[in-house]
């Protein structure tokens, strides 16, 4: 049996027919075509598929799509401005060379966006706190935590 | 670095803002029109009888538009290195990860739906899943027709005479270290699309780490399945991590290209994480027996190895590993006489494959920590035991390499300064210090015929210019390198810069990913043919500013004269001006750089790079005696990588490979019970988080390479290979236990402490 549910998905307004055993992930990748958000692992332990519902920084991949009935998704396509300026966040994965296969970046720039959202000037251990369930296998994660530190206010 | 603006510079990924924002196509974001779905039915046991395959019920679901057995592979296709590998297994199943059936469907749900309806009847069979009694005489065969469980691939080196150095040897130490399974864990998991044309040429979307070689595989492929000469082209993806896991073709490939031949639809596979885990080839575990030796003053007599190494049921790269072994067991450290011998052996256990470092990691646990064990022999610090016998430029080792640019003693130097060696030494408490240092290829690695790689330059109308590499990036930065190489040469920004790098069909050649050669093989195949259209570029200009071509030099896109600063010009509007011109040229180059390095003899000597990267890291840990939990306090890894390119990428491959080494050394374990794997998830499975980074210093030691694009050597594996012995050196120097059994977990330290008490 379908639902329809609408939600706010990157600030518009959408209305979808869903399966309910869907995940928001799958909706979000097979639905909407909003392949930013990787998929991982598929149980909610790398936080490749990190989207931000209200927010809280969630794994897509275990979220079931009814829960975001009335709810504010916002994926990685949502984070750049409008006229497609990149985030400052984004802008600082760049340019501190947080990124090399970048399979991870969108879910851990949505974590740590959701932690500056929260925090605008947290403390090392609270970003490492943040993105602990992201897994990056590329990095070492050094540059990841210079990168959101950089974005920190007074910094 | 001298006089250049793009070179040596910290120039962020350019292919970091797709990456960012979310554009990066992996191969799971790729769809192709009308494409099915395939997967994968693999063996229930590791090692048992097929005595009924039945696919009637799969066949009839409704979605399911093909199911495929071995029945539907053309006979006696084999796969892999030794071709012992059927894409699809009959009779007999070997591993946990042998595929026996595969489905086609309209969605992933209904192929799964289809594999649970496949019937299979299976005789289970006693399994070997321990090498050492797979090699007894009387052990049940692997593979019958072999007639041995041993490889037909006898690795053995001898240089000099180890028996008469023994003899001479004012001190000897012997012991026996062995290495765990590790994975690649690449956040990308692997995936396929395969699409036939009406002709039955192939175009395979992929996100291997090697184009061309695959292409050659699948051609072999599309023969077998009697479609002669026809064309394969790759198109890969962005790749989500490499690491070595991608370097060969896999059984779940031409299982796409079958359901895309029975199906004559493009066919996706991709793994699942579990799939990645269980049926991906990981590092070989290893059991190695060291002996070493010195003299009065410490310097080393010998090096003696033997080897053994799991080789699984099936073989890809990860039987010849012991290649690249042979490189620090001749030439880490001068050691004037070597054996060494390695054997693969079948097993029933999953097949391996190359990862970062190729061997060289287990290898270097094994002598890094049996050179400690001889240095306090000795009577002599580590450290110091160490710079006594450092390699140095100019050498000619054993095994026939030509060290021409080497930092290993600035190495030593600089983790003995940041890690404060001496104070640190004195200091005891749980704490204590270790080092070890590494050898790898930084030059290339002859290890084919070509180490080559081909580049193609085609300048537009408006002074952009593309670049067409056989290099692939798997998030190293290759692309970025070339980019800043061709930049440089070209007196351009580099925002001008195109790199294209992942199509067969207009891409040149390239060996591909593999022994840390990208930035060196490929960075001068882009600075030939950039050297070259330059030449063009000049040449035609010449005659548009009547200047001599040798006085004539590019900067911020501008063409000007070194001797009349009136004769210049935009370098657009020159290349317009060549371009539509009567008789006029489009502007191309190409270049095709080969290393002169040397592949190996039959005694498996010879100069395999052109030149070798150094370094040494510098470890202190605090070992609680009460849990065995050990904390990195420091860590310090400095590399000699020639000339750095790009500081910001270099040391991004240092922070990289440090933690992957961090985790092989404290938590990283493939946990195989029975031939089964029983932590294939990343719940079980240890890779390190954001918690598990220590502090940590990258120390970039400058040498000058001549032979390197400016003076640069490769740095792609280098950063995990001494990881594990210099964090064992630090545990042994804190509490006074040694591990030798990888990974070094709380458990291993604790029963050594209380043995260690026990005896005193």
């Amino acid at each position: 049996m379908k639902y329809e549910i609408s939600f706010l998905l990157n600030n518009d307004k959408v209305t979808v027919e869903v399966d309910p055993v869907w995940t928001l992930l799958y909706t979000l990748r097979e639905v909407f075509g909003l392949t930013g958000t990787k998929e991982g692992c598929g149980y909610g332990e790398c936080g490749a598929c990190t989207v931000i519902i209200d927010g809280q920084a969630v794994n897509s991949c275990i979220f079931p799509i009814l829960e975001v009935e009335g709810r504010h998704v916002t994926t990685i396509e949502g984070v750049a401005s409008k006229d497609g300026t990149m985030h400052p966040l984004q802008k600082a994965f760049v340019n501190e060379g947080a990124i090399q296969c970048g399979f991870c970046t969108p879910g851990m720039i949505m974590s740590a966006k959701a932690l500056l959202d929260a925090k605008e000037n947290p403390t090392e251990d609270e970003i490492k706190d943040a993105i602990e369930g992201n897994l990056c296998r590329c990095t070492g994660y050094v540059r990841i935590i210079d990168a959101i530190k950089s974005v920190s206010k007074g910094r | 670095m001298d006089n250049f603006t793009i070179v040596g510079q910290k120039i962020p990924k350019i292919d970091a803002p797709v990456k960012a924002t979310g554009d990066a196509l992996y191969i799971q974001d790729i769809k192709v029109s009308g494409m099915l779905h395939g997967k994968i039915l693999y063996s229930k046991y590791p090692h048992a009888r097929i005595l009924k395959l039945d696919t009637s019920k799969a066949e009839t679901l409704p979605g399911v538009r093909a199911v495929v057995t071995a029945a539907d592979m053309p006979p006696n296709f084999r796969i892999g290195v030794m071709k012992d590998n059927p894409p699809l297994k009959s009779g007999k199943t070997k591993s946990i990860r042998d595929e026996i059936a595969a489905v086609a469907a309209i969605s992933t749900e209904v192929a799964e739906e289809a594999l649970s309806l496949i019937e299979v009847e299976y005789e289970e069979l006693p399994g070997i899943f321990d090498p050492i009694e797979a090699m007894q005489e009387g052990a049940t065969l692997i593979h019958e027709e072999v007639k041995s469980n041993i490889l037909k691939m006898p690795w053995k080196l001898v240089c000099g005479d180890v028996e008469t150095a023994k003899k001479d040897s004012a001190h000897i130490v012997e012991d026996t270290f062995s290495t765990q399974w590790v994975t690649h864990c690449c956040m990308g998991t692997s995936g396929c699309i395969a699409q036939l044309d009406a002709s039955n040429n192939l175009t395979l979307y992929s996100n291997t780490q090697i184009p061309s070689l695959a292409q050659n595989d699948f051609i072999e492929a599309l023969n077998a399945f009697g479609y002669k000469n026809r064309r394969v082209r790759i198109i890969q993806s962005v790749i989500g991590g490499g690491f070595g896991s991608k370097l060969d073709t896999y059984a779940y490939e031409y299982i796409a290209i079958l359901l895309a031949i029975k199906t004559r639809k493009p066919v996706k596979i991709i793994f699942s994480r579990e799939e990645e885990f269980f049926a991906t080839s990981p590092r070989q575990c290893t059991i190695t027996k060291i002996s070493q030796g010195c003299d009065k003053e410490g310097r080393l007599t010998f090096r003696e190895i033997e080897m053994i190494l799991d080789n699984g049921a099936y073989t890809s790269w990860g039987a010849t590993t012991p290649s690249v072994m042979m490189l620090p067991i001749s030439s880490l450290y001068k050691v004037p006489n070597i054996k060494y011998v390695a054997k693969c052996v079948y097993t029933n256990n999953t097949y391996c494959q190359a990862m970062r470092g190729y061997g060289n990691p287990q290898a270097t646990f094994a002598i890094e920590s049996s050179l400690d064990q001889l240095a306090e022999k000795a009577g002599i610090d580590p450290l110091e035991f160490r710079i006594r016998n450092s390699n140095e430029p100019g050498e000619i080792t054993p095994q026939r390499f030509k060290i021409t640019s080497c930092g290993m003693k600035e190495c030593i130097d600089e983790v003995a300064k940041r890690l404060a060696w001496k104070t640190k030494k004195e200091h005891k408490g749980n704490r204590g210090v270790g080092i070890a240092s590494l050898i790898h290829v930084g030059g290339g690695a002859r290890v084919y015929k070509s180490d080559g790689c081909g580049t193609i330059i085609k300048m537009d109308d408006f002074g952009k210019v593309d670049v067409f590499t056989g290099a692939s990036d798997i998030g190293q930065g290759s692309d970025t390198v070339i980019a800043q190489i061709v930049a440089e040469v070209l007196g351009i920004p580099i925002e001008d810069v195109n790199v294209v790098n992942n199509d067969t069909d207009i891409c040149p050649w390239d060996v591909g990913v593999h022994a840390s050669r990208t930035t060196f093989v490929a960075g001068n195949a882009a600075l030939g043919a950039a050297k070259k259209i330059r030449e063009q570029i000049l040449e035609a200009a010449g005659k548009l500013l009547e200047e001599e071509p040798s006085f004539l030099d590019i900067k911020n896109s501008i063409i000007y004269s070194t001797k009349d600063k009136e004769k210049s010009t935009p370098l657009g509007k020159a290349l317009r001006k060549i371009h539509y011109t009567l008789g006029g040229k489009m502007l191309m180059a190409e270049y095709f750089y080969d290393p002169a390095n040397e592949n190996f003899d039959r005694e498996f000597k010879g100069n395999l790079s052109v030149s070798y990267a150094y370094g040494a890291h510098g470890v202190e840990v605090e070992v609680d005696k009460e849990t065995g939990q050990v904390k990195i306090l420091n860590y310090i890894a400095a590399h000699d990588v020639g000339k750095p390119i790009n500081p910001l990428l270099l040391e991004g491959q240092i922070y990289g490979g440090g933690l992957q080494g961090i985790g092989y050394a404290l938590g990283e374990k493939m946990i195989y019970k029975n031939g089964r794997l029983m932590n294939g998830n990343f719940l079980d499975y240890k890779m390190p988080t954001v918690k598990d980074v220590p502090p940590v210093q990258a120390v970039i030691v400058e040498t000058d390479e001549k032979d390197g694009p400016f003076g640069a050597k490769g740095i792609g594996e280098p950063g995990l290979v001494p990881t594990a012995p210099a964090i064992a050196n630090a545990i042994y120097d804190a509490v006074g236990v040694r591990i030798k059994d990888l990974p070094i977990t709380p458990e291993k330290i604790l029963k050594a402490l209380k043995e260690k008490q026990g005896r005193t």
